[in-house]
C-alpha cells in the first residue's frame, strides 16, 4: 500500500465557472488539466517530422481503429502479464469464451471452437519506449456453412493501450503492466466475458471511463487547433438541457475555418494550450450563440464533441477520424484513465 | 389404525433405541469439538436462542431416527419436529450430520409424500453434504420405497447441492446405478444432468454410448441426451461417431427447487455471523441482479488459484527444480494448522480481493509484507468502492444494501488486520464532500476510525472540513456518532503509534515523513478539531447531556495519552466543554470530568517528575501553558465542589469569577454556597436523599446541616453511590489542598 500511500493529490484547479466534473472531481491530477500549460496532442514539430512513408505504414496498421465507435474503460495495472505469452493467452481465453457461451458445460482447451480468439500486440501504438505496446484482443467467428477455409469475421475487438503513461508506470513494481486504457467495439456480452477473464487472470479492475463536460471542452479546443489535410467536416458540439421532462439536445455546428480562426486568435504560444485559453474559446462560442438564440449554453451540459480529428461522447465513447492524431488523442485518454484509477 | 401402529412401535426391540442414543451423542460430541466441520459450531456458545434451536434440532433428529412407522402429517409431535428442522434449515442450514437421518427418513417411505417432500425441501446444507449420506440414499432409491415424485425431488436436490458434497469417489462408483435410472422417462432429464456432473473419462463405455443412442432413437433428439453424448464425445471421440449440433442454447433445464435461494441466504448469513473462522465455500456465484452491467457488481472473488499452464512450461517441467506443483493451493487451505504447515509454499489467490472473506489468508498477508500484494488489493478495493458508491454514482442508490454489506466486510477486515487501508482513506476523501450523512452512515463513520496515521496536511481539507459541515447541520445523534468514531480514530492512532515506537526501537529504519513530531502534530490536530466541533455543538444543542457524555468519552482517552501511550502530548478540553460539565445538572458527566481531571493530574505529575529527574532525555516537554491551563481548571473545580469560592477564585478568562457587588445584585441568598458538593445542581439530589436518610425526622430540608463530620459522612455516601471519579479526584487533588492550605499550584 505504500506506493499509493501519499493520498489523493491537490484539489482540482478551479476553472472559474461551474464544472460538472467526473464523479470524483477531486481526482488526482498532477500534470493533467492543470491551469498551467500542457502540450497539445500533436505538437507541430512532430507533425512536420513524420515522414510520408512512415505515416502511410502507420495508417495501414492502425486503419481498422478509425471510424469505429470505441467504448472506453480504465483498467488497473495487470499483474503478471507478459507479452511473451500472448499465444497462450489466446488459447486460454478461447476456451474461456467457449465455456462461458456454453454456460458451464465442459470444453477442451485448444479444441476447435466456434469463436476464435486472438491476442496480439500492436507495437505502433505507444507514445514512448517506456510505454507498454498496445494489446489487441479480437473475437472472430467462423461461418458455420463451410467450417474450413472460410473467412473469419471479427465480431468483437478490444485493445489495451498506454500512450505516455509514465505517471502511473514509473512507480509500479515490475510484476505489473501498465495498460490503463481499454477500448471496446462489439457486443457488451463479449466485453463481459473478456473483461472477466482479464480480471480473473491478471487481478485487474475495469471501469467505464466517462468524459466530463470539462474534459470535452478541452477536446473541443485542442482538436480544433489541429491541422487536417483533407477537407474536413464542421466542428459540432452537442449540449443537453438539464431538468426538463423531455430530453432536449442543442446541436451547435461551427465551420472548421471559423473555429480555427477563432482558436488562432486565442492561442498565445503555438504548441501549448492553457486552461484559460480553453475557457475563452468556449466562452466566445457561447456568447456568439447567445447573441443569436438568447440561450445561455453555459447553463447546459456539453455531451458530445465532434471534430475532424475525433469525436467524443460524455458516456465514454470515442471515434477516431485521423490516423496521424491517433496517438495524440490516446495520450489524452490515457491521462484520463490514469486519473480514474489513481 | 394409529393405535396399532404405536403398539407396534413399542413392541420393537429396545436395542434399536440404544444404538440411536449413542449415535446421537456421538454426533453431538463431534459437532461440539470439531469446529471445521460445521458452521453451526461457529456460533457464539453463550447464545441462548441458538442453544435452544440446537436442542430442538437434535430432538427432531432423534425423533426421525427412532420413528418406525407411518405417522399422519397431522400428528402434532411430527409437526413440531418438522417445523424445528425447517426453521433451523432456513436460518442457518443443517449440519452435515443431519443429512443421513433426514434422507433415510424421506426416502424410506416411512411417511407420506407430504412429509417426505417437506423434509427434502428443508435439506439446506450449512457447510457440506457428507458423501455417505448420499450413497445410502441412492440405495433407498434403488429399492424404490418412495413415490416417483419424491425420487424426482431427490434428484433435483442432488443436482443443486452437487458442489456441496464433500467427496465424490464413492458416488462415482455408483455411476452404473444412476445410469440405470435413465430408463425412467420422467427422471431421464435429471438423471442425464446428474450423470453429466458425475462423468469421468473412465465412465465412458461403448455399451453406455449404445444405450444413449438407443434412447435417442426412442425419445428423439433431446437436449439433455445430447449434452451427455457431447461430453462422452469430448472424452472419447472414437466412441461417439455421430455428429452433434455445435450450438445448443441450453442443455439442461434449471432443476427448480426451493434450495438455491435458501442456500445463498444461509451462506450469506453464516458468513456474517462468523467473523474469524469462516469456512470456504465451494462456488461463489452470489445472487446478482441481472440488470447491472458486467463489471459493476460487488462480488468479492473466491480465493482460488489461477495457474496458467503455458505450453512451454509443460515441456520444461522435467528440468525445472522450482516446479509449481510444490505450491499449496489456496482452495485447500481450511485450517490454521494447515496455514502454519504450508506457509512456505502458499500462494496468494489469483484475485487479491478474495482475502477479505478468508481470515487465514489475512493472517498470511499480515506476515507476508509484499508491495505487489498490497497494491493489488488497493486497486481492486479502490475501484470497487468508487464504482459502487451509492451516492457518488447515479443510479446506484438501489444497491445500497449490497454496498453496505461490502463496506461492512471491508471494515471487519480492517479490524482484523488492525490497520486501515489507504484505498478506504482515499475513498472517504473523495466521497465525503458528496455524502448526505445518511446513506450507509454507520459504515462510513466506522471507516473514519481506520484512517491511517501519517503526518500530512491533507486530512484537514479532506476529512475535517467536509465532516464539520455535516456535523453542524445534522442531528444530535449524528454528532454523537461522529464523536464516537473520532474517539476510535484517536485510539487507533495511539495504538499504531505505540507499536511504531516498539518496532522502531528494534530497528533503526524509519522514513523521514513519519517523524514523531509530525505524527504528534497530526494527533494534536485531531484533538483540536474535536475540541472545536464540541464547542460549537454544545452551543447548537444547548449543552445536551448525551452530547457531553460523548465529548467526555473522547477526553477520557486524551487525558491519558502520556502514561498509556507514551505520547508526549496532553491537551486540555476547551473551556466551553469544561464549564458546561462543571456547572451542568448531570452528575454522571460531572463524575466523569472529575475522573478525567484526576488522570490529567497523574499524567502531568509524572511528566514533571520525569522532566525534573531527567531520567529520560525528553524530546518534547509539555509547555507551561498546559500546566497553567490545568491549574486554572483545577482552581475552578475545587472552588466549585469543595471550598465554595468559585466566584472569587476562578481565574480562567472564560470562567465564572464575579465581583461580590455584582453577585449581591442578583439577590440570590447565600450565593457563596451555591456551588459545593452539597448544593451543586448535579449533586443536590444526592444531598437531599442523604438528608432524608441521616435525619429522617426533619421535615424541612436544611442543606446547611451537612458540614463538619456530617460533610465527611456525606462524602462517603456519595462514594457509595458510585461516584468513583469524584472520589479519586477529591482524594488526589482536594485533600492535599486542604491539608497543605491551598498550595495546589505549587504541587503540580
Amino acid at each position: 500500500m505504500e506506493s499509493a500511500a501519499d493520498g489523493p493529490a491537490q484539489p482540482r484547479p478551479s476553472t472559474g465557472r461551474p464544472s460538472w466534473g467526473l464523479p470524483f472531481g477531486r481526482a488526482r491530477r498532477r500534470s493533467a488539466l492543470s491551469p498551467s500549460s500542457r502540450l497539445p496532442p500533436a505538437p507541430r514539430r512532430t507533425q512536420v517530422k513524420a515522414g510520408a512513408a512512415e505515416v502511410a505504414e502507420d495508417t495501414q496498421r492502425t486503419a481498422f481503429l478509425l471510424r469505429k465507435q470505441w467504448t472506453l474503460y480504465s483498467v488497473t495495472p495487470l499483474y503478471r502479464f507478459s507479452e511473451a505469452h500472448l499465444r497462450d493467452y489466446s488459447r486460454l481465453l478461447s476456451a474461456f469464451v467457449a465455456a462461458e457461451k456454453k454456460k458451464g458445460l465442459a470444453v477442451e482447451i485448444g479444441g476447435e471452437l466456434d469463436i476464435k480468439v486472438s491476442v496480439t500486440s500492436l507495437p505502433d501504438l505507444k507514445g514512448s519506449d517506456r510505454d507498454q505496446a498496445a494489446i489487441l484482443v479480437q473475437l472472430s467467428s467462423r461461418s458455420s456453412a463451410s467450417p474450413k477455409n472460410s473467412e473469419e469475421k471479427v465480431i468483437w475487438s478490444g485493445w489495451f493501450c498506454c500512450v505516455a503513461g509514465d505517471e502511473l508506470s514509473e512507480n509500479l513494481p515490475e510484476a505489473f503492466t501498465c495498460l490503463p486504457l481499454f477500448l471496446v467495439n462489439g457486443a457488451e456480452s463479449n466485453t463481459a466475458i473478456v473483461g472477466t477473464w482479464f480480471q480473473k487472470t491478471f487481478d485487474c479492475c475495469f471501469r467505464r471511463l466517462s468524459l466530463s463536460p470539462f474534459n470535452l471542452s478541452w477536446m473541443a479546443a485542442m482538436w480544433t487547433g489541429c491541422k487536417v489535410d483533407k477537407p474536413a467536416s464542421a466542428t459540432e458540439l452537442v449540449f443537453s438541457v438539464p431538468r426538463l421532462p423531455h430530453p432536449l439536445h442543442i446541436s451547435y455546428a461551427i465551420n472548421l475555418e471559423d473555429a480555427q480562426a477563432l482558436w488562432a486568435t486565442i492561442q498565445k504560444t503555438p504548441g501549448e494550450i492553457t486552461q484559460e485559453e480553453v475557457d475563452v474559446f468556449m466562452d466566445c462560442l457561447y456568447s456568439h450563440f447567445y447573441r443569436h438564440f438568447k440561450i445561455h449554453l453555459s447553463a447546459t451540459k456539453l455531451v458530445k464533441v465532434s471534430t475532424a480529428v475525433a469525436s467524443a461522447h460524455c458516456d465514454g465513447i470515442i471515434k477516431f477520424r485521423q490516423s496521424q492524431y491517433l496517438t495524440g488523442v490516446l495520450m489524452l485518454l490515457t491521462e484520463l484513465a490514469i486519473c480514474q484509477i489513481q | 389404525m394409529e393405535q396399532s401402529q404405536s403398539s407396534k412401535t413399542s413392541k420393537r426391540p429396545l436395542q434399536f433405541r440404544d444404538t440411536n442414543q449413542t449415535d446421537m451423542s456421538a454426533w453431538r460430541k463431534k459437532g461440539r469439538t470439531d469446529p471445521e466441520n460445521s458452521v453451526l459450531d461457529h456460533q457464539p456458545p453463550n447464545d441462548q436462542k441458538d442453544d435452544n434451536e440446537q436442542d430442538s434440532l437434535e430432538e427432531a433428529f432423534r425423533y426421525f431416527e427412532e420413528v418406525q412407522d407411518r405417522v399422519s402429517l397431522k400428528n402434532s409431535i411430527l409437526q413440531k419436529h418438522l417445523t424445528a428442522v425447517e426453521s433451523v434449515a432456513l436460518q442457518r442450514g443443517l449440519p452435515p450430520e443431519g443429512f443421513n437421518v433426514l434422507l433415510d427418513v424421506a426416502l424410506s417411505g416411512k411417511f407420506g409424500d407430504a412429509v417426505n417432500t417437506r423434509i427434502l425441501r428443508s435439506l439446506i446444507p450449512a457447510s457440506v453434504v457428507p458423501e455417505d449420506s448420499v450413497v445410502s440414499s441412492v440405495s433407498w432409491l434403488c429399492v424404490s420405497k418412495c413415490s416417483g415424485n419424491v425420487q424426482l425431488l431427490f434428484l433435483k436436490w442432488l443436482i443443486t447441492v452437487f458442489d456441496f458434497i464433500d467427496h465424490k469417489e464413492q458416488l462415482n462408483a455408483l455411476y452404473g446405478f444412476f445410469f440405470s435410472f435413465l430408463q425412467e422417462e420422467k427422471m431421464c432429464p435429471f438423471v442425464c444432468h446428474l450423470l453429466y456432473l458425475l462423468t469421468r473419462k473412465e465412465n465412458v463405455k461403448p455399451f453406455r454410448v449404445r444405450r444413449l443412442l438407443d434412447l435417442q432413437a426412442k425419445m428423439g433428439t433431446q437436449p439433455y441426451l445430447q449434452a451427455l453424448l457431447s461430453l462422452y464425445k469430448l472424452f472419447c471421440p472414437e466412441l461417439v461417431t455421430i455428429t452433434l449440433p455445435r450450438k445448443m442454447k441450453a442443455y439442461f433445464r434449471d432443476p427448480e427447487g426451493p434450495w438455491k435461494a435458501a442456500i445463498n441466504t444461509v451462506r450469506q448469513r453464516n458468513q456474517e455471523n462468523t467473523q474469524v473462522a469462516r469456512p470456504l465455500f465451494l462456488g461463489t456465484a452470489q445472487p446478482q441482479s441481472q440488470k447491472r452491467k458486467w463489471n459493476t457488481q460487488i462480488s468479492i472473488p473466491a480465493s482460488s488459484r489461477n495457474k496458467i499452464n503455458f505450453e512451454e512450461d509443460r515441456e520444461k517441467k522435467c528440468i525445472d527444480l522450482h516446479s509449481t506443483n510444490e505450491s499449496f493451493p489456496v482452495e485447500q487451505l481450511q485450517t490454521f494448522s494447515q496455514l502454519l504447515q504450508n506457509i512456505h509454499r502458499l500462494e496468494f489467490p489469483s484475485q487479491m480481493g478474495s482475502v477479505l472473506t478468508n481470515p487465514l489468508l489475512l493472517h498470511y498477508m499480515n506476515c507476508f509484507k509484499d508491495e505487489s500484494v498490497n497494491l493489488r488489493l488497493y486497486y481492486w478495493m479502490e475501484q470497487t468502492l468508487q464504482q459502487e458508491c451509492t451516492w457518488c454514482v447515479v443510479d446506484n442508490s438501489q444497491y445500497e444494501e449490497e454496498f453496505k454489506n461490502f463496506l461492512e466486510t471491508v471494515y471487519e477486515t480492517e479490524c482484523f488486520l488492525q490497520e486501515g487501508f489507504s484505498s478506504c482513506e482515499e475513498f472517504l476523501y473523495k466521497s465525503l464532500p458528496l455524502w448526505d450523512g445518511f446513506c450507509c452512515r454507520s459504515q462510513i463513520l466506522r471507516f473514519v476510525s481506520w484512517i491511517p496515521l501519517r503526518s500530512s496536511s491533507e486530512i484537514k481539507s479532506h476529512l475535517y472540513n467536509p465532516l464539520a459541515q455535516l456535523f453542524f447541520t445534522s442531528s444530535l445523534y449524528f454528532k454523537c456518532s461522529v464523536l464516537e468514531s473520532l474517539k476510535e480514530l484517536l485510539q487507533n492512532w495511539l495504538n499504531c503509534q505505540v507499536t511504531r515506537l516498539d518496532s522502531e526501537s528494534d530497528s533503526e529504519v524509519h522514513s523521514s515523513n513519519t517523524t514523531l513530531s509530525g505524527l504528534v502534530n497530526t494527533i494534536a490536530e485531531l484533538i483540536h478539531f474535536v475540541g472545536w466541533i464540541s464547542t460549537v455543538a454544545l452551543r447548537l444543542e444547548s449543552n445536551h447531556t448525551f452530547l457531553l457524555h460523548f465529548i467526555l468519552d473522547f477526553y477520557e482517552t486524551v487525558c491519558d495519552m502520556y502514561l498509556r501511550y507514551d505520547l508526549p502530548l496532553l491537551i486540555m478540553p476547551p473551556p466551553r466543554v469544561f464549564y458546561a460539565v462543571l456547572l451542568g445538572m448531570d452528575s454522571v458527566n460531572l463524575n466523569q470530568l472529575c475522573y478525567i481531571m484526576h488522570r490529567y493530574r497523574t499524567n502531568l505529575v509524572t511528566a514533571k517528575e520525569n522532566e525534573l529527574s531527567k531520567k529520560k532525555i525528553l524530546q518534547f516537554k509539555f509547555s507551561n501553558q498546559t500546566y497553567q491551563e490545568y491549574n486554572k481548571y483545577l482552581t475552578a473545580m475545587v472552588g466549585c465542589l469543595w471550598t465554595s469560592n468559585v466566584f472569587q477564585k476562578d481565574i480562567h478568562p472564560q470562567g465564572i469569577a464575579m465581583d461580590d457587588e455584582l453577585l449581591k445584585k442578583t439577590e440570590v441568598p447565600d450565593f457563596k454556597n451555591s456551588f459545593n458538593i452539597v448544593c451543586h445542581p448535579a449533586l443536590m439530589s444526592y444531598a437531599f436523599f442523604y438528608l432524608q436518610q441521616a435525619f429522617p425526622d426533619n421535615t424541612t430540608v436544611d442543606f446547611s446541616l451537612i458540614k463538619g463530620k456530617e460533610w465527611n459522612r456525606y462524602l462517603e455516601y456519595l462514594y457509595l453511590q458510585g461516584l468513583d471519579g469524584l472520589k479519586v479526584f477529591i482524594e488526589s487533588s482536594v485533600k492535599r489542598i486542604s491539608q497543605a492550605s491551598h498550595s495546589k499550584s505549587g504541587n503540580v
